[in-house]
C-alpha cells in the first residue's frame, strides 16, 4: 500500500508524521532529538529508509544524524558500534566536521565591513538523485559540502565559496546561509544553490566551478539593485520534467527562469504581497506553483490575520487564494523557506508548517486543508517522502 | 578512574546513563581526558571542543573541585581529587532560560 512520511524539523526536535494514501489519519512520532534545533531532515530518493537530519544547538554545535530504517532509529554516521570496530580506524566521529578549504577569507557583514567566514550550522541536506551514499550539505556561513560515504565525512566544494564575488556576499536576518540545493534530474553535474543574501549559483561540472545566476533580479536594499550578487533569494524550486524552468521566492518578488537560471522575470502578478519564504511546484503539473505571501519583511506574518496559500496554474502571474480549512482570522504565523513540500501520489499532496507549530496537509493539490498537528514547536522545515 | 559529568544532551547523544568513568594515562589533563572521552564516544567529537582548533566551545564550562577551570590551560594537570576519582570532572552547559 502506498503512503507518505512527512519529516518535520522544529526549534525543539524532529517529528515524523505518517499516513496511508488517503492522508486522513496520521501517526505522529517524536520528538526525536528533543530540545535540539532540527533545521532540516530529508530522505534519500534512492533509498526511502535512509533519512538524514541536521541537529544543532548553540551549546554543542552541529550534529548529523542518519536513519537507515525510516526514522525508527538514528545514529551519527561513523559512530555506530560497527564503525568503531572497523579495521579502517579513523576517521570516526567526523560526521559533524565541516572545515572550509584553505583560508576561509571574509564576506560582507551587516554594517558593510568584512567579516571572517565561520561555520555555524547545516541548513539543508540534499541526498543525491544518482548515488546512494552521496549527500550534499548547505551550511552557514554559506558553503556547499559533499559526502560520498553517507555522511561519515564531508568535503567542501570550495569553488563556490571561493568565487570572486564571495567578499560581496552578506548575511540576511537568519544568517548567511546556503539554504537550497537543487539537482537537475537529467544531468548529475548540474546543481543549483541559493544563498541569503548572495543569490543563486549554478555548477555545470559537478561542483568544481560556479556562476552566479541572478540576471533579472532587482533588490532595492543594495546600492546597485541589479548587481550580480547580493540578492536575498529565499527559495528556488523546479519540476523534474522541466529542469530548465526554475521558480524563485525572493525576499520580495516571485521570479521565473526558463533557461536554468540564466535570466529571470517577475511573475508576482496579482498576489496580495510578493514577500514570502517557500515556493514549490505541483508533482504532476509543472506550471502549477505554490507560495505563502507574508505581509512584509518587517512583520513576518500573514496579511490580515489570514493564512492563505496561493496557487498559480499558469507558472506565475495569475494566482488564486487557497483557504479551505486554513484559519481566516486572528492568525499571525510565518511559514519558513524550507517548510513547504509536495508528495507525488496521484492526487498531489501539499504540506506546510508554521512558526506557530501547525503542520497542514492538503491531499487534493491545495483545494482543501486540514492540520495534521497543531501544537508542535516552531516549524523550521517540512519534507515528505512518497512511499510505494 | 576519572569520573566525567556530561550535560544531559551529550549523555543522550552518546547513549550514556549517569557519569562516565574513564581510565586515563598520567599526566591527567583536560586534553587527555577529552581525548579519551572522544575515543570511547566519537559521536561527542566537535560537541565539547572544536574539531580542528581543539578550543572549548564557548557555551560550555569545565569545573573541577568547585573551581572553574574553563580558562586554564588544557594541558595543566588536573587536581588530585579528579585523578583519584573522588571528585567528578564537570562539563557544564552555560545556563539556559528566560
Amino acid at each position: 500500500m502506498s503512503g507518505v512520511r512527512v519529516l518535520v524539523g522544529t526549534r525543539k526536535g524532529a517529528f515524523i508524521l505518517t499516513s496511508d494514501e488517503k492522508r486522513e489519519k496520521w501517526d505522529v512520532s517524536g520528538p526525536h532529538f528533543a530540545g535540539w534545533e532540527l533545521y532540516h531532515l530529508k530522505g534519500s530518493p534512492l533509498n526511502p529508509d535512509r533519512i538524514y537530519a541536521s541537529q544543532s544547538s548553540g551549546w554543542f554545535g552541529q550534529i548529523i544524524q542518519r536513519s537507515d530504517d525510516g526514522g525508527k532509529t538514528w545514529a551519527t554516521p561513523g559512530s555506530t558500534p560497527e564503525d568503531l570496530v572497523s579495521p579502517m580506524g579513523w576517521p570516526q566521529g567526523e560526521s559533524n566536521k565541516f572545515t572550509y578549504h584553505g583560508v576561509p577569507g571574509t564576506h560582507q557583514w551587516y554594517d558593510g565591513t568584512q567579516h571572517p567566514w565561520e561555520f555555524k550550522r547545516v541548513w539543508h541536506l540534499e541526498p543525491s538523485l544518482f548515488e546512494p551514499d552521496t549527500v550534499y550539505a548547505g551550511v552557514e556561513d554559506a558553503a556547499l559540502f559533499k559526502s560520498t560515504d553517507a555522511g561519515k565525512t564531508w568535503d567542501e566544494l570550495s569553488g563556490l565559496r571561493q568565487h570572486d564575488t564571495g567578499p560581496k556576499w552578506q548575511p540576511g536576518a537568519g544568517g548567511m546561509c546556503l539554504h537550497t540545493v537543487l539537482q537537475d534530474p537529467t544531468d548529475k553535474n548540474k546543481i543549483h544553490v541559493a544563498i541569503s543574501a548572495a543569490g543563486c549559483f549554478r555548477t555545470d561540472d559537478g561542483g568544481k566551478s560556479w556562476k552566479p545566476t541572478n540576471h533579472g533580479l532587482k533588490s532595492q536594499f543594495m546600492p546597485d539593485p541589479e548587481a550580480e550578487v547580493g540578492h536575498c533569494v529565499h527559495r528556488i524550486a523546479l519540476h523534474p520534467s522541466k529542469p530548465n524552468v526554475l521558480f524563485m521566492q525572493k525576499h520580495w518578488d516571485i521570479m521565473r527562469s526558463d533557461d536554468y537560471g540564466d535570466n529571470w522575470v517577475e511573475v508576482s502578478g496579482n498576489l496580495p504581497t510578493d514577500f514570502g519564504f517557500p515556493i514549490d511546484v505541483h508533482a504532476h503539473e509543472p506550471e502549477t506553483i505554490y507560495v505563502v505571501p507574508i505581509k512584509s519583511d518587517s512583520e513576518h506574518f500573514v496579511p490580515d490575520g489570514k493564512l492563505r496559500v496561493y496557487r498559480s496554474k499558469t507558472g506565475g502571474n495569475e494566482w488564486e487564494a487557497l483557504t479551505n480549512g486554513l484559519p481566516q482570522k486572528d492568525c499571525y504565523v510565518n511559514v519558513l523557506r524550507s517548510a513547504m513540500c509536495v508528495d507525488s501520489l496521484d492526487s498531489c499532496g501539499v504540506y506546510f508548517g508554521t512558526t506557530g507549530g501547525q503542520v497542514y496537509a492538503s491531499a487534493d493539490s491545495g483545494d482543501n486543508w486540514s492540520p495534521i498537528v497543531r501544537d508542535l514547536p516552531a516549524v523550521l522545515s517540512v519534507e515528505v517522502q512518497t512511499l510505494q | 578512574m576519572i569520573k566525567v559529568y556530561l550535560p544531559t544532551h551529550l549523555r543522550t547523544l552518546a547513549g550514556i546513563d549517569g557519569d562516565v568513568e574513564l581510565e586515563v594515562m598520567s599526566p591527567v589533563t583536560m586534553t587527555s581526558v577529552l581525548n579519551k572521552l572522544e575515543t570511547v564516544y566519537p559521536m561527542l567529537r566537535g560537541t565539547i571542543r572544536d574539531h580542528v582548533t581543539l578550543k572549548r566551545r564557548s557555551w560550555l564550562r569545565f569545573f573541577a573541585c568547585k573551581q572553574d577551570i574553563s580558562h586554564d590551560s588544557p594541558d595543566e594537570p588536573l587536581p588530585d581529587a579528579i585523578v583519584s576519582g573522588d571528585e567528578p570532572l564537570m562539563i557544564v552547559g552555560a545556563i539556559a532560560g528566560g
